[in-house]
């Protein structure tokens, strides 16, 4: 794994101490000045993993101690939405609400209803959690720094992240609860759907960058794909809302319809768990967003890790926004948006890229700025019509006659 | 090989986020389809029809506070102008003009929590509510500023109220009059056009004027449906024959016309407001009637239009000093009755916006 040891510092370091003797790796990546490591000959690999699990410690922790922070974040911003004042009793203005919050929820019963699947019922919450964590992994969240530059980064993010599905699945249906079950059968209709569009609204990108690399996908960008692929945006904002549970698609765990949804039976910790999986989720897809549509790291005078941080806390204030204005949607209208909205807008906006794509195969500054023009104007054109279409389907009765007949398989 | 479904029954309520109360509706479901549901209700029954038989006419005041406790004072006034219809008095002028502006500041409030909840309902997170709520706060500090009280207020005697404002009761009112417009305003540019509230509420849940009747539906559901039944129109009691004011109806009688209609109405309940503001001259508030009332022998139904309806109270006196017996025409009750046939064939979600919209409150429909 060279590119590690010569990408990032930190793991140079910790590598180098523990192991940079004579006999291990020459003068290698660890160079002339360390010639003292900690560990005997042909014992590097228990350095290579230390230097592994220490930074990736690290990152789970900075990464945790961030959702708190937007967890706070997002209660104050909600409250000044609403006319309100948000958590601002315990510490200096409030900020350690979050620690307050954790501290209740460790002290809490952790139940287990009787109707249980104890087994997929303890399961669910871990599987939740896990694949939000995994992003991390090829996320650059500064220059040089990433724990894996693989080179087929978004889609590990893509296949990562669409685990959670069965995750909610999961603890809907062990919870042994009906609102719970709603919720999961809701959470599968929902979560497929709308991979579909966000996927294909990210192959634009890859048509102009052509790698799948994150790190690449940064580079490539000569001007922000937020101005070249504005569709794609729109697509990809729209759609990883849906794939979160943020309104105005939060039918998961729509409150006011089924309870909390597929986590109706949670207590404690574990639905601590569920939280911090969600919250964590919307800065890591604001990570994916900043690093797909904003140039990631890059940018002027600061350093490069804190406009990253700008960026992500950017998109996150943006779903916060949202979340704090829009009511929710209908299952059938969120299926609606998801196949004949956001679908057919994919496909388009992908056709029209590829032409571009083939026209203009090393484009220069005047002709990516023509594309933006394009893009641009197929974006709005593309929406409008579509806007208009879907309302007036969405004006269609919501009646159905229910099918009485109960059918009996065999 | 079909494969084999079958219909899942769940209980909604009596704890739900969203049952306004404790109620509980027994909804069997096709997937997402409703294919019936059965209300069970009196969770919250507190006999409050008995309790007066036992308590002197006065005493019986603080029970109607209890109802519908987001409109005590239309409670109040219900209870209050049969008493005097029974007992043959009638309330002086600057009275009954200090009982219509608390009544219509009620209503005021009362629709701002329908249209903050039902909008919640709807899935809007809080925000619309608490936005309804920061102007429900101002009229119940108007309330206490008239009776001391925020939400039992206890302000209506019969034969007039309680106590005149005190001075600094008609300023704020003022400035509460001509603020409230702009809120309203605030909240048609948040929700009126707002895509996603138009096509979650219109079209859905339609009610048509024959059912409305045949249920005996009234207040703002029964007017979303087209037909301007409005009792302080129709039968004007107190002083509303002497305002001009409109009465807004709906178009088709869906989820949107329920929650416009409630926002006219608070429209026009600030333009009575007004006219109250000029009209009103000094005088006596109260007659003078005994506290300990003896109504002669008889009975008497009044009725006022409340934010849910038409409440009515019918009183019988054996001539003692309480009422021998009490009933009360509750219009969550009997607005809750059509639930069923607006919702089956809906979807889970618009059966909570449906319940939402007609605006049912448990502690009048359970009494």
């Amino acid at each position: 794994m060279p590119s590690l040891l010569e990408g990032n510092a930190l793991f140079r370091g910790i590598y180098c101490w523990l192991a940079a003797n004579e006999g291990n790796s020459g003068p290698g990546p660890c160079g002339e000045a360390l010639r003292d490591g900690l560990l005997p000959v042909g014992w590097e690999w228990v350095a290579f993993f230390a230097a592994g699990l220490g930074i990736v410690m690290l990152l789970i922790n900075v990464f945790l101690l961030l959702v708190m922070l937007y967890t706070y974040m997002e209660r104050r911003l909600l409250g000044r939405f609403q006319a309100r004042l948000g958590p601002n009793r315990t510490g200096p203005f409030g900020l350690l609400q979050p620690v307050a919050d954790a501290i209740k929820l460790l002290t809490k019963e952790d139940l287990v209803p009787a109707g249980a699947d104890r087994l997929l019922f303890n399961l669910a919450p871990i599987a939740m959690i896990v694949p939000v964590l995994l992003v991390l992994a090829v996320l650059p969240f500064g220059e040089n720094s990433f724990l894996a530059n693989i080179n087929v980064g978004i889609l590990f993010v893509v296949a990562v992240t669409s685990v959670n599905t069965l995750a909610m699945f999961m603890a809907g249906w062990a919870s042994g609860n009906r609102y719970a079950m709603f919720g999961g059968m809701r959470a599968v209709a929902q979560l497929v759907s709308y991979e579909v569009p966000v996927v294909l609204s990210i192959v634009g990108i890859l048509l102009y960058t052509g790698s799948l690399s994150m790190v690449d996908i940064v580079e490539a960008q000569r001007i922000p794909f937020i101005l070249l692929q504005p569709l794609a945006f729109f697509i990809f904002i729209a759609g990883s809302s849906a794939e979160m549970n943020r309104s105005p698609f939060d039918l998961v765990e729509a409150e006011s319809e089924i309870v909390s949804g597929y986590h109706t039976e949670y207590s404690g910790m574990k639905f601590g768990l569920f939280q911090l999986a969600e919250f964590g989720a919307v800065l890591v897809t604001s990570g994916v967003m900043a690093t797909l549509f904003l140039k990631g790291w890059e940018g002027p005078v600061l350093p490069s890790h804190l406009w990253f941080l700008i960026k992500v806390f950017f998109f996150a204030f943006i779903m916060i926004w949202v979340r704090a204005t829009l009511p929710r949607l209908r299952i059938d209208q969120v299926m609606d948006f998801a196949w004949k909205f956001l679908f057919p807008l994919s496909l388009i906006n992908m056709f029209v890229t590829a032409v571009e794509v083939l026209v203009w195969e090393e484009p220069t500054l005047v002709q990516l700025w023509a594309m933006v023009g394009i893009n641009l104007l197929v974006a709005v054109v593309g929406i409008v019509a579509f806007s208009f279409v879907f309302k007036r389907r969405g004006l269609s009765p919501s009646r159905v006659t229910p099918p009485l007949v109960v059918v009996e398989g065999d | 090989m079909p494969l084999r479904t079958e219909p899942i029954t769940i209980n909604i309520g009596p704890q739900h986020p969203s049952t306004h109360g404790v109620f509980r509706l027994r909804a069997t479901f096709d997937g997402e389809v409703i294919l019936d549901v059965e209300p069970v209700f009196g969770y919250l029954h507190r006999g409050s029809e008995k309790l007066a038989e036992e308590r002197t006419y006065t005493q019986v005041i603080t029970l109607t506070d209890r109802l519908d406790y987001v409109s005590s004072m239309i409670n109040n006034q219900a209870y209050v102008l049969a008493c005097e219809k029974l007992a043959g008095v009638e309330a002086p002028e600057r009275g009954m003009y200090l009982r219509v502006i608390a009544a219509e500041l009620q209503r005021i409030a009362s629709h701002l929590v329908a249209t903050g909840f039902l909008i919640n309902d709807l899935g809007a997170f809080a925000t619309p509510l608490m936005y309804c709520f920061r102007e429900r706060e101002k009229i119940l500090d108007l309330f206490e500023m008239l009776c001391g009280a925020r939400i039992t207020v206890t302000y209506m005697r019969v034969g007039g109220v309680f106590q005149d404002a005190p001075e600094d009761f008609w300023p704020a009112l003022k400035t509460f009059v001509k603020e409230m417009p702009i809120y309203l305003d605030e909240y048609e540019q948040l929700l009126s056009e707002n895509e996603v509230l138009l096509i979650r509420t219109k079209g859905v849940a339609i009610l048509s004027t024959e059912t409305a009747i045949n249920g005996s539906v009234s207040g703002p559901v029964l007017r979303s449906t087209g037909y301007p039944w409005d009792l302080r129109k129709a039968d004007p009691y107190e002083l509303y024959d002497r305002f001009d004011f409109e009465i807004p109806v709906g178009e088709r009688g869906d989820n949107y016309d329920r929650y416009k209609v409630r926002i006219s109405e608070m429209r026009q309940s600030i333009r009575i407001l007004e006219q109250c503001m000029q009209q009103i001259e000094p005088g006596l508030v109260k007659t003078d009637v005994p506290l300990l009332l003896r109504p002669p022998v008889g009975e008497a139904y009044a009725h006022v239009e409340s934010p849910k309806g038409e409440l009515g109270f019918y009183v019988v006196s054996d001539g003692g000093v309480s009422p021998y017996r009490l009933k009360i025409r509750a219009p969550s009750f009997i607005n809750l009755t059509i639930l069923r046939e607006l919702v089956i064939g809906l979807k889970l979600a618009d059966m909570i916006v449906a319940f939402g919209s007609i605006d049912v409150n448990m502690g009048e429909v359970d009494r």
